[in-house]
């Protein structure tokens, strides 16, 4: 009951009008960077950064929050309209949506997406705020060992245990922590890896990397591919609700795919992918009309979408209990509680109640407010696909060029950018993941600290790490997750199970 | 997957595990020019020496990919796009460097990127980049008080 004492007291925060409307941008912002292909909702937040940085800090990361749960909504139209999902957590949606929407059932494929949303949103948001309390509890009673071990995990589960690749996954993750290692080490004040360069020494910016990775890396990718397919967007035909029959579909998938995706978005245990995909096979099995597979059933759009937004709440469970970011996106916000000086965890529930529980009581008004402009204003969303492709590539180059430069006024600040860029286009170009550089380089050096103040306790005797059993447990569970994919090589392939 | 054309030796990959090598190496060398302050633990330099490591032992799990020719079918590769956009990358950072200002660098890489993407068009994009880039100049700088790099054009605004 105490978790609804302080929902309640959340609440007040929330609807501040100041709040409200941080919310509302937030989610605008985030239904149309989730609808434009190109652009998701780590490369805004990571654009977003330096402007929000003089504002206040609840105000911003409740944007930042409905950025987040925008991006959702928003990457599911593009998936049905046009097949290209915009994050990979839509590709499942975008198999039977896209069919859909070419047998001219786009309207109830967005209806359904949107509420299977809505309802998964609001489902997974209450476990949030029931487990928080919990989680925090336990967190209170960790070391700066068990800390450490507890990035270990995210670390190997973001990078290795279900990527196509562990070494490819492992390599990404290593240039982040490379990455996060330039710059003055607060510690010791020296400086790692600058080379002399002023710059460097400042660490290197979240918004530049992140920004040369998605929106450089991304034109560069996408560009140097036009040759190869075109896209076709598909109009939304037909009556945009759901029939009755349709509602009688989609309930069950609805409620599973939370079922999947709420836990698996809350243990680290690598995004929202994993539990798209094992709703849309779940959904297949479990159908009563396994006709329609293959030409468009509504459940394999509720399944998955459900999935989908309850694995994005899930992965605000770790971030706020334990600062534990297990998705690009994630990490993106942990950098914005950075850049005020804010460390998710235990001590930010005590410290900053109104701040954290008037961000949790905020997303289910953004949740609320994501309904409504997705379901009556889907027509709105979808004009933004008109966009021709090399104006909206070279909108994103321009924003993307001034975001970084106005938060760090230096021409190296810019090669950097295009050196993160190329950077990105190769990754792209070989198949290594993106997300564990920017992990890497924003968790990297927060896990640092708590190895060296463990290892400083323990006056340098790295047994420190297997004394303590919650620290060995979880040490052990990092090693289970390394190595497992190297043996059961179908734990990789939940990505192509379905292709 | 696993055709007998698929199983050379992948050229890319093992430049990719060279490169890792030499980062691996630069982190260690980098690593021997910090000092300990602390007599017990080796501070600054314990998560260097992991990561170096990690970095050499991916560089031999690459190196091993590639001479198996483990690495993903990639498609062919259209280079001009890419140059351009590069390009328009370049000409901001000389125009900046050379004090042009920041709205005509910006114009120039959205007339380049688009350019890039198919576009016939350059001197309307760029007119299109210049409107774009004043209107996000006027935001940033008048609105939101962030200092971009100015030159003639920003001194009339």
């Amino acid at each position: 009951m105490e978790a609804f004492m302080s929902l309640g007291h959340g609440l007040t925060v929330a609807i501040q009008p100041m709040n409200l409307l941080f919310a509302l941008i937030g989610v605008l912002l985030g239904t149309a960077v989730g609808v434009l292909p190109g652009i998701g909702p780590a490369l805004t937040v990571a654009l977003l950064l330096p402007i929000t940085f003089k504002l206040d800090p609840a105000g911003s990361i409740i944007m930042f929050a409905g950025i987040y749960y925008g991006g959702m909504y928003g990457g599911s139209t593009t998936a049905i309209l046009i097949n290209t999902p915009g994050e990979s957590a839509s590709m499942a949606t975008a198999l039977e949506g896209n069919l859909m929407a070419k047998a001219g059932r786009g309207g109830p494929a967005l209806a359904t997406a949107a509420i299977g949303s809505f309802v998964a949103g609001t489902i997974a948001t209450l476990g949030l705020t029931l487990l928080a309390p919990y989680l925090v509890d336990i967190a209170v009673s960790f070391g700066p060992e068990d800390y450490f071990a507890l990035m270990c995990v995210a670390f190997v589960t973001v990078s290795a245990t279900f990527g196509d690749s562990p070494v490819r996954g492992l390599t990404s993750l290593f240039i982040g922590l490379l990455l996060g290692l330039v710059g003055i080490d607060i510690l010791s004040g020296q400086s790692r890896l600058s080379f002399g360069v002023p710059e460097l020494y400042d660490n290197i910016e979240v918004t530049t990397l992140a920004v040369g990775l998605f929106a450089v890396g991304e034109a560069l990718y996408v560009a140097s591919r036009r040759h190869i397919h075109e896209e076709k967007l598909e109009a939304v035909r037909g009556s945009l609700w759901m029939t009755r029959e349709d509602w009688k579909r989609s309930w069950k998938p609805w409620l599973r795919g939370t079922l999947y995706g709420f836990p698996i978005g809350a243990l680290p245990a690598g995004g929202a992918e994993i539990p798209t995909f094992l709703s849309y096979a779940t959904e297949k099995r479990l159908t009563k009309h396994p006709e329609d597979f293959g030409k468009g059933a509504i459940e394999g759009v509720a399944g998955p979408e459900a999935a989908n937004n309850a694995a994005a709440a899930g992965t605000l469970v770790p971030l706020l209990t334990l600062g534990l970011p297990t998705s690009a996106t994630a990490a993106m916000m942990l950098a914005g509680f950075q850049q005020y000086g804010l460390n998710p965890g235990p001590l930010l529930f005590a410290d900053r109640p109104d701040l954290v529980w008037g961000l949790i009581a905020s997303l289910f008004i953004a949740n609320a407010m994501l309904l409504v402009l997705n379901l009556p204003l889907v027509g709105l969303w979808v004009r933004l696909l008109a966009i021709p492709q090399p104006w909206l590539y070279a909108g994103i180059l321009v924003f993307a060029t001034m975001g970084t430069i106005a938060a760090n006024p230096s021409p190296v600040e810019l090669m950097m950018l295009t050196v993160f860029g190329v950077l990105g286009f190769l990754m792209r170009r070989f198949d290594f993941p993106i997300a564990p550089v920017v992990v890497g380089l924003i968790l990297g050096p927060v896990a640092e600290s708590q190895l060296r103040r463990a290892l400083s306790i323990s006056l340098g005797d790295p047994m420190v790490l297997l004394q303590s059993p919650i620290s060995a447990t979880l040490l052990f569970i990092a090693l289970v997750a390394l190595v497992a994919p190297f043996f059961l090589k179908g734990l990789g392939r939940f990505k192509a199970v379905e292709d | 997957m696993s055709t007998s054309s698929h199983r050379r030796i992948d050229a890319a990959g093992l430049v990719i595990a060279l490169v890792l090598f030499v980062l691996a190496g630069l982190a260690w060398w980098d690593m021997t020019g910090l000092q300990i302050l602390s007599p017990y633990d080796l501070g600054p330099k314990v998560m260097p020496i992991i990561v170096s490591a990690g970095l050499a032992l991916l560089a031999v799990g690459n190196a091993v990919s590639a001479f198996r020719g483990d690495l993903p079918a990639r498609d062919s590769l259209d280079w001009r796009p890419i140059i351009l956009i590069l390009g328009g990358l370049a000409a901001l950072f000389v125009l900046i460097q050379i004090g042009g200002g920041f709205i005509l660098g910006t114009a120039l890489l959205f007339a380049a990127t688009s350019t890039a993407f198919g576009r016939r068009a350059f001197l309307v994009d760029f007119l299109i980049g210049l409107a774009l880039a004043v209107l996000v100049y006027l935001l940033f700088s008048k609105l939101l008080a962030l200092s971009l790099p100015t030159g003639p054009l920003e001194r009339l605004l």
